[in-house]
């Protein structure tokens, strides 16, 4: 292995993704894992062929599900919160998925009211309040408008509350801090046709947008943006919407706050004023340094996190070759770059972007880094299309008030330990 | 006088395609349908029920129905919080480190934070008591409105709450509004 050419792109370890293909470290890896080349001869002590090369293979079935040696990647609660039935938020397990599409079972989901079992024959969507013509429409009439596909990000106002709040790093894992983020191709009507169909009168500046769930969730939505790039949405990645996901039809207002995305969609009142609901009077709302109450910030902001490795992890070996590898997204455009630091922050160097680089999606990037086996913190900052660039998070604390927790977007720090364990910290 | 001509022109081409959607399945939504659903209620009271409930009234409703989730003064969760400023629990409370680490989303509160008493009615008669959301009257729905107020000394006890008199309940999250997103047609 030449290792004289490798290039080191900022300190610590980082490697120039070029010089590091070119240098055959990469191949040599490659034999080490186990892609040897064949015709080896067999040493005496080679145990036999698997069983499963031997033998017929098992019937396939009409659903698929995931491998039965995969089932530890699951959902879970979001530790540290009371929840019921009725109030629930489930977190995506980041730290076991690449690429950049969240598998539908896995998608988070925080329901303000259980999941409501709606027969799809009996559900309308209902417009009506400053149009010409109030409307209803049933499935299958909203099924026939043309459709569009877009492969955008889903964030919780709430993702990542804990290092928000908390004084001092909790220990969690990737899927406990960061989980409330996910990204599928949602498919869907644009809900301009169907606004326009209603005949939106002039006066009207806002639409009150309402679920079919036990407790009607709400949201009031300006109508510009709703013009603009909102989607009726049934299908997520291919296959009808989960329940958990909104089953029969949801709004999908991208880059915006998750809970505005209203599942089970059932109700649009076309109004001149927002209706200031529970959600947009109290939870979802922020409290800013000087004490004031900022409602209708609906944008996610610029963010990334580093996956692997992450929280509660433990490096396998205690120096060598690690690929580090995360997502980065931004509600306002496309991710223009992510800056890796393996040195907590005195050195930057750019990681790759993986195609595609899509508009208000997830984006995955990816840095080559040689550890030498000293402890370190890993950072990530991602800037997007705008020029909007993540915060530290001494930076973010100083805009809000103590408590207040929702848009958490600062940079992580994980903590890589002499014994391999990754860990929460603040950098 | 051609360029005149081209207006017009332009404009008789825009109002034909504002006037006729290429695809329309919208069928017509009767009055009494909107009528059934319509439950928003606005912050300068549009759409409040008639009706009315008093604080004495709420008082013993919020016993059997709210205290289980929002404890008996509702401060102690694990639901929201109703009563209280906005912000950490107070110095002199004895779980004061644990609520804050155990359940973050209790500093917050209703009668702290939300900018209008309107919220309370809309909120409550839509999804509560939340095993039974739409469950109650609206004379109940306004005694615990006004009930709540008066627990986050917003309203004279003996007080009795209708569509006239909630919206001039004066919350003092109103003078900290502000909106991040003020829509232009």
């Amino acid at each position: 292995m030449n290792t004289s050419a490798l290039r080191f792109a900022a300190g610590n370890g980082l490697l120039d993704r070029r010089s590091f293909l070119k240098s055959g470290y990469g191949l040599s890896i490659a034999t080490a894992i186990g892609l040897s080349p064949a015709g080896r001869l067999l040493a005496d002590s080679e145990p036999p062929m698997p069983t499963w090369m031997t033998s017929l293979g098992a019937a396939d079935s009409a659903y698929g599900s995931p491998s039965p040696h995969e089932s530890q990647v699951l959902r879970q609660l979001q530790p540290n919160t009371p929840q019921t039935a009725g109030f629930s938020i489930w977190h995506s397990p980041l730290q076991h998925q690449r690429g950049i599409i969240t598998p539908s079972g896995l998608h988070f989901a925080v329901h303000h009211n259980g999941v409501p079992a709606i027969e799809p024959e009996r559900h309308r969507l209902l417009i009506h309040g400053l149009v010409e013509r109030p409307l209803q429409f049933d499935l299958q009439r909203l099924m026939r408008y043309p459709m569009v596909s877009r492969i955008q990000f889903l964030e919780c106002a709430g993702n990542t509350a804990a290092n928000a709040l908390s004084p001092s790093a909790l220990d969690g894992d990737c899927q406990a801090l960061f989980g409330q983020i996910s990204c599928s191709e949602w498919t869907g009507v644009p809900l301009s046709h169907l606004l326009r169909e209603a005949g939106v009168k002039a006066s009207a500046r806002w639409v009150i947008c309402e679920g079919a769930d036990g407790g009607s969730h709400s949201r009031s939505l300006p109508l510009a943006k709703l013009m603009d790039d909102a989607i009726v949405a049934f299908y997520q990645n291919g296959e009808r919407l989960r329940p958990s996901q909104g089953y029969p039809v949801r709004l999908f207002v991208p880059g915006w706050e998750g809970n505005v995305s209203i599942k089970w969609l059932h109700r649009l009142e076309v109004s001149d004023q927002p209706a200031f609901s529970k959600d947009e009077s109290g939870l979802y709302t922020r409290i800013l340094s000087n004490d004031d109450i900022l409602a209708f910030g609906f944008a996610m902001d610029v963010k990334s996190v580093i996956t692997h490795p992450s929280g509660r992890q433990r490096l396998p070996e205690l120096k060598g070759f690690y690929e580090i590898s995360g997502l980065a997204w931004s509600g306002t455009g496309r991710i223009a770059k992510v800056e890796v630091s393996a040195d907590n922050g005195r050195s930057w160097t750019q990681a790759q972007l993986h195609g595609p680089v899509l508009d208000k999606a997830l984006t995955r990037f990816s840095i080559p880094w040689q550890w030498t086996g000293a402890a370190t913190t890993l950072l990530s900052r991602a800037s997007d299309e705008q020029g909007h660039v993540q915060p530290t998070r001494s930076e973010w604390r100083s805009r809000y008030a103590a408590h207040s927790f929702n848009h958490y977007n600062a940079i992580q720090a994980w903590r890589v330990g002499r014994d391999g364990t990754v860990e929460n910290s603040y950098a | 006088m051609r360029s005149l001509w081209y207006c017009v022109l332009l404009l008789a081409l825009a109002r034909t395609t504002a006037a006729q959607a290429p695809i329309d399945f919208g069928q017509a939504l009767p009055a009494q349908t909107i009528q059934r659903y319509a439950m928003t209620v606005y912050p300068d009271g549009r759409n409040l029920p008639p009706g009315s409930g008093s604080v004495d009234d709420g008082r013993a409703l919020y016993a059997s129905s709210c205290a289980a989730c929002h404890g008996a003064e509702g401060r102690e969760g694990p639901a929201a919080r109703l009563v209280g400023s906005d912000g950490f629990f107070s110095l002199d409370d004895p779980l004061r480190i644990l609520r804050i680490r155990d359940q973050p989303l209790l500093v917050l509160s209703v009668g702290g934070l939300w900018p209008y008493a309107t919220t309370i009615f809309d909120y409550t008669r839509r999804a509560m008591p939340h095993h039974s959301p739409k469950s109650l009257s609206n004379d109940q729905v306004y005694a615990l409105t006004a009930y709540i107020l008066y627990i986050n000394g917003l309203l004279e006890e003996h007080r009795v709450l209708d569509r006239e008199s909630l919206p001039k309940v004066e919350m003092p999250g109103r003078a900290r509004l502000r909106w991040a997103e003020q829509p232009q047609r």
